[in-house]
């Protein structure tokens, strides 16, 4: 091969790219540089996401809103193209990309995989599009990797549903105009059970977390329902149990398998430049064994990760993905990620730390992504458990 | 309506351009190519004429060799609904007006003889010289209207407003009409995912200069009227002067200034 190699793909993995995915992923590359990244650093300042609307919008002129579902206004596109517009995305930031993960594959998977015609007449086009903002509520105060006990119950008064209790960590709470609620119902209900909220729906509270260290240009609440009550076409008719919102989960767990290596592709770009830049002992620090030795690891891991993502993806579209191989993609990638975007901080020394740099923003952001979606330590376990035969949580 | 938008395949103004040793012609090799920029404005202009229109379409026109389907491929992905690429060896090192005599020959062909409105940007990103338009009007025997701000389509007619240093002007012409846009009259669309998929089933013709009835002997580079000499890389900036300030800082760069009459 002739030619220059180019720094942040090594391996020429593009080459196992189509013409179409590799437009798909510039398309997405080309929004986030226009509606995010001048931006971003302020908003996380901000600890806020003021212009979330707008950029749904933007996501939704697009396409990237629920880009991997079929009909209902969705693009239809395969595993592989959502997990690069996945990743440019979190290049950008990891808070866009959850808005965008939570979107698409939370709440707008949960409605189209197991909603009704009309959940999905309803919500899906106009999700699709930006102009509806979709939540999911499944995590709650005192249970977060054991689901199962979950709290919040919904009781049947007449033909109406009736919902009480809370759920928090939830991306996009405060600014949704639906939320996917998964409550227990009870044995003689089918178990946990998914329901359609409309957010203004009477009972519907979402509060705003603040003073997150992380994440912070993404809005996470708090929802609380109190007698919120639904009518009967308002619950999820096609599934029942668990294995309704762990479905929806392994679907954005698939995202975050690419998408944490856009932070740290982004990471690995900014310390290579830096050190390039940067004179010390009147060389540039790229020129040092210790900086070389940072740079070739990250490369490598950043590489090796793009492989088992592309590797997830193309088997996802063929012959579907079992949990434990989701678990192997996210249990490598955010920790090797998170080993990157902290190396390259490194790197940049004091500047590291400073907004002027996406480093930091990355690192503290993947320190999010490394437990939601399932810990580090679940994901472990699961993997753990497809070894052995023995579940060591349960 | 329907709008043929010309449009050229440059080399990327990011990455390191250089000239060909043996002819002094642009060298493609290894600089990555993609759709003038100022030529998206076009797109999005008679995108945004058809849709509001409601009827009609766009075909997008370029003149250029194998790589430029790509520039096509943007236009047809950002919306456009069919592709024109006339490619030919002989053409390689036209000048202008050969390009135009090849724009103007496809555009008749495209269009069965009559275009209604034919759009261009107002230069290309690398040779900018920005005749082409003039000379295609000329040579389709169009009125031409160049440098437009903004654009209205009305009955049998075209206005725009050319927006100049001290003046603004507002100029109208009957259609057909060509027209040429500033990277001011617009935001131009990203390709969606959707306009993405959808462009792979969008028809594009493929035309040599037999097809347009043009001889060999009237384009490339031993027709061209003007001849690129010589070519001399521009020498690296020189590093700037530094005045150290010794009380009389305010003054020195005073006389700085003036002396390159800034001032």
């Amino acid at each position: 091969m002739e030619g220059m190699s180019d720094p942040l793909d090594l391996l020429d993995l593009d080459s196992l790219l189509t013409d179409d995915e590799k437009a798909i992923r510039a398309a997405a590359r080309q929004v986030c540089a226009d509606a995010v990244d001048p931006y971003v650093m302020q908003w996380y300042e901000q600890g806020d996401l003021p212009a979330a609307r707008e950029l749904a919008r933007e996501f939704g002129k697009v396409g990237l809103l629920g880009m991997h579902l079929e009909g209902y206004g969705c693009a239809g596109l395969g595993s592989v193209d959502y997990g690069l517009a996945c990743l440019e995305l979190e290049a950008s930031d990891s808070g866009i990309r959850s808005l965008v993960s939570v979107q698409g594959s939370l709440a707008m998977f949960a409605i189209w995989r197991f909603g009704s015609e009309d959940h999905k007449q309803e919500w899906l086009p106009r999700m699709a599009a930006g102009e509806a903002i979709g939540c999911f509520g499944l995590t709650e105060p005192d249970h977060g990797s054991d689901p199962a006990s979950m709290r919040a119950r919904a009781r049947r008064d007449g033909e109406d549903w009736v919902i009480n209790g809370s759920k928090t960590w939830i991306t996009n709470g405060s600014i949704a105009d639906v939320a996917v609620v998964w409550a227990n119902a009870g044995e003689e209900h089918g178990g946990i059970r998914g329901f359609v909220v409309p957010t203004r729906t009477r009972g519907f509270t979402a509060h705003k977390i603040h003073h997150k260290m992380s994440l912070r240009a993404s809005v996470t609440s708090e929802l609380t329902f109190e007698d919120l009550r639904l009518p009967a076409d308002a619950v999820l008719p096609d599934v029942r149990g668990l294995k309704g919102p762990l479905a929806c989960l392994s679907e954005a767990r698939y995202g975050i398998v690419w998408g944490s290596l856009g932070a740290a592709r982004s990471s690995l770009d900014a310390a290579r430049r830096y050190s390039k830049e940067r004179v010390q002992f009147d060389r540039p620090i790229g020129g040092f064994q210790l900086t070389q030795a940072k740079l070739a690891a990250m490369a490598t891991e950043l590489q090796l990760g793009q492989l088992l993502a592309l590797h997830l993806g193309r088997r996802k579209d063929t012959v579907g993905l079992r949990p434990e191989q989701v678990s192997v993609g996210k249990y490598n990638n955010v920790t090797k990620a998170l080993e990157i975007c902290r190396t390259a901080r490194t790197i940049l020394g004091a500047n590291g730390v400073s907004g002027e740099w996406p480093v930091m923003r990355h690192a503290n952001n993947l320190e999010s992504v490394l437990t939601y979606e399932g810990t580090v330590e679940m994901h472990t376990l699961v993997i753990g458990q497809a070894l052995t035969g023995e579940s060591a949580f349960r | 309506m329907n709008i043929v938008v010309c449009v050229k395949y440059v080399p990327d103004a990011q990455s390191d351009r250089s000239f060909r040793d043996s002819d002094r012609t642009v060298d493609r090799d290894g600089v990555d190519g993609l759709l003038s920029e100022l030529d998206e404005y076009a797109v999005e202009e008679a995108l945004k004429i058809v849709e509001a229109a409601g009827e009609g379409e766009v075909t997008v026109l370029t003149v250029g060799p194998e790589a430029a389907a790509n520039a096509i491929k943007k236009a047809l992905q950002m919306g456009a609904d069919r592709g024109v690429h006339v490619e030919d060896e002989a053409i390689h090192g036209s000048d202008a007006a050969a390009t135009s005599l090849v724009l103007a020959e496809a555009v008749r062909k495209a269009t069965g003889g009559t275009p209604e409105l034919v759009m261009t940007g107002m230069s290309s990103t690398d040779g900018v010289m920005g005749v082409v338009p003039a000379m295609l009007a000329e040579r389709l025997g169009l009125p031409q209207v160049t440098y437009a701000s903004e654009l209205t389509v009305g009955e049998g007619t075209v206005t725009i407003r050319r927006d100049g240093d001290t003046a603004s002007e507002t100029i109208e012409a009957s259609l057909p009409a060509l027209v040429s846009v500033t990277d001011q009259i617009n935001e131009p669309r990203y390709p969606s995912f959707k306009g993405i998929m959808a462009a792979k089933k969008k028809p594009v013709e493929q035309w040599g200069l037999a097809d347009l009835g043009i001889d060999t002997s009237q384009v490339g580079l031993d027709a061209a009227w003007t001849s690129v000499v010589s070519v001399t890389k521009r020498p690296p900036r020189a590093q700037g002067q530094i005045v150290a300030d010794e009380g009389d800082g305010g003054s020195r760069l005073a006389e700085f200034l003036a002396g390159q009459k800034f001032i």
